[in-house]
């Protein structure tokens, strides 16, 4: 063997010095790479800790939203008008059911679901995450729920989820002006995110779409709340960390009476038309209803396309809000031009002109007629309202001229937005010269004027700005913004403090404050209470043309009824015999205010196409209806007699305890 | 004193016996019992998981006990013909190998899979060891060379596979032998430039795509961190997280919930890190350096240039494994399939470790008979 010759002559003690040399050196190396290994550690692990420890953190912690609940809608007796009504969905995690084919037919079976919906079923369920709840079937009714309930023993995997939905009791009683809630769409998703408010809304499925539940969204909506969950990789939840709950949006009061919207609408049935009642002592409104009507849960799980069709393409244009709507105020306003030619000194109370049953501008032949054929004779300011009488306002809108009655109908709140706390107001038309410049640009004609003066030509009002305007009347001048909201309340639940450990609710009510614009003020105050008076003696009075709708009732109303001609709303009909008939014929109006002294009660009414009369036939029974259920049984009779019309004045209905009435009835 | 010392060496005499390295023992014990907790964690406290791996353990144990009785020097005779059959079986496996995880690593021997370049392990560092061994010390330049060309025959054959963190090893057992034979630092020298010039090539020629890519995600890991970055990030993430204590045992966010991907294999110490911090790390490092220590005390105390070679390059290979794996996993190296050894879940490099162990263990308490 060669080698062993080798190892003779070896020097092994050099070659052990050799290798323990090396070993050495391979040992500090290793020492070395130990100190390399151990400082990286230490980066991570110490000095960058912190954030290290937030990823980890934001790996497995997940905050999941949970939408607050919507406040609830009151009106002003406490009647619930909007509230949140559990729906009920069956829900499935499939990876918790062990054949999910036979599950879904044999539960299908139970609740007996068609087998076109089946296939979807199982169509839905492919590729989607094994462990999340998905929806099977959504909206179950009630007997579904009852009967899944029972037999749920039989179906694990499988459950019944809750959720809230907006639910409207009185459905097409309050549609046009609470409005209605409903998915938030793509269009919604912007303006939320413009808004900033994306954050907020990011588990709420419904926003609301129209009227009150638009305009008081953010505070009915609430704050959202947050589930701190902890997920694995897959996003499965494993535990829940932390809850902040939802903070619920604020319940609203409104000043709406339930009860008057019931009337309103049974006054109105079967007619196109609108109500609207104010309270002018601070602008509350207490009634406002548009006829036909529609049902605003239809919107809030999403409406068929079938049925929106048919209430887009339905005659009666149930989606339009008359309300707020622009109709010609024909008559009603001439209490105010009155007021208008008192206040420029046109005429004077007592100042009489003739009326041979027409009119005519100087130099002009065309004549234009009363609607008494044979006319009125001899009419003061008073006569002109209790009569209507129409030469009488032609003469004086030709003294007074566009310019100025147009100032004065502005300020009254006419071509204007009246502040309503709902965005689908109409501002409709205060015609003027600067107006029709604009508009048409054409010069005024005289002519024109003249039907101003009777309310007809381009003039057109909301009943909503009708009411409000009486409301300024009513009130001398002092100028109360119309709202619908009376109070919001904030419902909180404190940590237990009493023995019983339930959680105390605490009721924060905040009543809406007065919205006041300045005043309008006249050159003498006595103005208004003429004018005042004249519609006092237009319900009062035997013979003047309010007088039959409110023959007999016990407070003392005062008022003005007008009748439109030819006033087509409706634009875009072709053309049928049957139907142009009915556009053709005229609109009735009434305004209305109660008690004469003290108001506490303005009513507006239109009512489109009436089959024959005017305001005082069509439209004052229905405010008297309305006033009717506002005053039940309360008898009001003023204290002060009329001063020009004694003999004929009213009906007195008490003689003894008038002040005693008065006073309890202005409680 | 003396009956101390009288007992301490009738102690010592009963190990002896038993062909049992006490310190190397312990050593071994305290990585394999932190191994099994951790396992048992990583793994979401699957008990079948553990019980699995302490099977193994018993296996390796009891390999490494039987490897410890077979006196060293045997493995000096049959260095040449395993080596031979070695190089075949690699030469087999590429031919006919058994395909699994995009690499062509296993023989199919019917009852079991076997794997070749495991065995190269052991093979090639007493291949060198016996070559080196054969000639004076320091090694002449000419041995130097067929030396490697011996080490870089395995290393090539094993690379194709691929299995880079396989060559990587068995590359590192042959180097270790060369430069423990006392090779020269002018040699070294010239040697690291060579490999730098061999960088480009090894790029350009050997490398599959998915290794590429596992070097360019480690330049780079957060530009694609749901794809191949994903597993550095999580580990870092893990390790990060756990800070100076700790998150506690079964309490690691990042591998019970599952972020973490090969947390019972090579990502084993990122679940360790996050558990047990700074702290526990340091722990576990001062025990890898203490089986150092002692592997490389067993090496200086060998009285054959064959056993201390061997000693010393198999203590070596066995740190490799801990620097290339806690490299890896604490992003300073390339992702590099090494398992943390004695720790991590897996049975084929936990035998073939403990055989090292044996062997270790034989030399150490073989010399007074050979002697």
């Amino acid at each position: 063997m060669p080698s062993a010759k080798r190892v003779v002559i070896r020097n092994h003690s050099a070659e052990a010095n050799l290798f323990a040399r090396r070993a050495f050196i391979t040992l500090l190396g290793v020492i070395v790479i130990l100190l390399v290994l151990f400082n990286n550690i230490y980066e991570l692990e110490i000095s960058s800790y912190e954030k290290y420890q937030t990823r980890s953190n934001s790996n497995r912690i997940k905050l999941l939203p949970v939408a607050p609940n919507r406040g609830l809608i009151y009106d002003r007796n406490g009647v619930l008008l909007a509230e949140n009504k559990p729906i009920y969905s069956l829900e499935v995690i499939p990876e918790q059911v062990e054949d999910l084919e036979a599950a879904i037919k044999s539960v299908s079976e139970l609740l007996e679901i068609p087998q076109e919906k089946q296939t979807k079923l199982f169509e839905s369920l492919r590729s989607k995450r094994r462990f999340k709840p998905l929806e099977l079937i959504s909206r179950l009714s009630d007997q579904q729920v009852a009967l899944f309930s029972v037999n749920q023993h039989k179906f694990p995997g499988l459950f019944i989820d809750a959720r809230l939905k907006r639910y409207y009791p009185f459905a097409d009683l309050t549609t046009h002006s609470l409005g209605y809630v409903a998915r938030i769409n793509r269009r919604d998703e912007i303006k939320l995110e413009e808004q900033g408010k994306e954050e907020n809304y990011a588990a709420t499925r419904n926003i609301g779409k129209l009227g009150l539940e638009r305009f008081y969204q953010d505070i009915l909506h609430g704050t959202i709340g947050h589930q701190e969950v902890e997920i694995n990789n897959q996003g499965r939840i494993i535990r829940t960390l932390n809850f902040t709950p939802p903070v619920p949006g604020k319940d609203l009061t409104l000043t709406l009476d339930i009860e008057l919207q019931m009337i309103a609408k049974r006054a109105l049935s079967g007619k196109r038309g609108a109500i609207v009642a104010i309270d002018p002592r601070d602008g509350g409104v207490l009634a406002m209803y548009s006829n036909p009507s529609y049902n605003g849960n239809l919107f809030v799980h999403g409406i068929s396309s079938k049925n929106y069709k048919k209430l887009l393409s339905s005659h009666d244009r149930p989606l339009v809000n008359r309300t707020v709507q622009g109709y010609p105020p024909a008559s009603t306003i001439k209490p105010l031009l009155a007021l208008t030619g008192l206040e420029e000194e046109v005429i004077t109370p007592e100042k009489e002109i003739y009326d041979p049953g027409f009119y005519q501008l100087p130099g002009i032949e065309t004549k234009r007629r009363d609607w008494k054929k044979w006319g009125h004779g001899k009419v003061n300011l008073s006569k002109s309202l209790e009569q209507s009488c129409n030469v009488y306002y032609y003469d004086l809108s030709y003294k007074l001229g566009i310019t100025k009655i147009a100032r004065m109908m502005e300020k009254f709140g006419f071509g204007e937005y009246t502040g309503i706390d709902i965005y689908e107001e109409n501002r409709a038309i205060m015609p003027s010269v600067e107006w029709k410049r604009a508009r048409y640009n054409q010069p005024w004609y005289g002519g024109e004027t003249l039907s101003v003066g009777i309310g007809q030509s381009f003039w057109t009002v909301t009943p909503l700005q009708l009411a409000q305007a009486m409301s300024i009347l009513v009130n001398q001048g002092q100028i109360k913004v119309p709202h619908l909201l009376k109070a919001t309340t904030e419902v909180t639940l404190t940590e237990a403090e009493n023995s019983d450990g339930i959680p105390q609710r605490i009721e924060t009510v905040i009543e809406m404050p007065i919205d006041e614009k300045p005043p309008i003020v006249l050159k003498k105050d006595k103005y208004w209470g003429i004018v005042l008076d004249g519609m006092h003696n237009t319900v009062q009075k035997v013979g003047a043309t309010g007088y039959p709708a409110f023959k007999g009732s016990k407070y003392d109303a005062a008022g003005k009824t007008g009748s439109a001609q030819t006033a087509n709303i409706a634009q875009d009909e072709k053309y049928d015999a049957e139907t142009t008939q009915e556009n053709q014929r005229d609109n009735a109006m009434f305004v209305a205010f109660a008690p004469y002294e003290k108001p506490e009660i303005v009513v507006a009414v239109a009512i489109e196409n009436v089959a024959k009369g005017g305001g005082g036939t069509n439209a004052a029974p229905v405010a008297r209806q309305i006033m009717d259920q506002y005053f039940g049984n309360r008898v009001i009779v003023s204290k002060k007699k009329h001063p020009h019309h004694n003999e004929t004045y009213g009906e007195q209905y008490l003689d003894s305890n008038t002040n005693k009435k008065i006073s309890s009835g202005n409680n | 004193m003396r009956s101390i010392g009288h007992d301490q060496q009738k102690q010592r005499s009963i190990w002896y016996r038993l062909n049992i390295d006490i310190p190397l023992l312990v050593g071994i014990l305290c990585l394999l019992t932190l191994g099994l907790c951790v396992v048992y964690s990583a793994g979401g406290q699957n008990a079948d998981m553990a019980i699995r791996h302490a099977k193994r353990i018993g296996i390796a144990l009891f390999v490494m006990f039987f490897v410890a009785q077979i006196p060293p020097l045997i493995y000096r005779k049959w260095a040449v013909p395993a080596f031979v059959v070695g190089i075949s079986l690699l030469v087999a496996v590429l031919l006919f190998g058994h395909v699994g995880k995009g690499a062509q690593r296993w023989i199919d021997l019917g009852f079991t899979m076997f794997q070749p370049s495991e065995i190269m392990k052991l093979i090639v560092p007493i291949m060198i060891a016996w070559y080196v061994s054969q000639f004076n010390l320091p090694t002449k330049i000419i041995h130097i060379i067929v030396a490697f060309t011996l080490v870089l025959i395995p290393t090539l054959l094993i690379a194709k596979q691929p299995d880079l963190g396989t060559s990587l090893l068995i590359a590192s057992s042959g180097i270790f032998v060369i430069f423990l034979a006392g090779a020269s630092w002018k040699l070294i020298g010239t040697c690291g430039v060579l490999a730098s010039g061999f960088a480009p090539i090894l790029w350009l020629f050997l490398m599959k795509d998915y290794q590429k890519q596992r070097v360019l995600t480690f330049l780079n890991p957060e530009q694609d961190p749901l794809g191949s970055g994903y597993h550095i990030i999580q580990s870092k993430i893990a390790i990060g997280s756990g800070g100076l204590q700790g998150k506690g045992w079964l309490q690691g966010t990042q591998s019970q919930l599952e972020f973490l991907p090969e947390r019972h294999t090579d990502f084993i110490f990122a679940v360790f890190s996050e558990e047990f911090g700074l702290i526990g790390v340091t722990l576990l490092l001062l025990v890898y350096l203490a089986i150092v220590m002692r592997g490389l005390w067993i090496a200086i105390s060998a009285e054959h240039a064959f056993t201390k070679l061997l000693a010393g390059s198999l203590t070596l290979t066995f740190f490799v494994y801990v620097f290339v794996n806690i490299g890896m996993v604490s992003g300073l190296l390339p992702v590099v399939g090494v398992p943390l050894p004695l720790v991590s879940y897996g049975g084929t490099s936990m035998v073939t470790l403990m055989a090292g162990f044996g062997i270790l263990m034989a030399i150490s308490t073989h010399r007074r008979f050979i002697a």
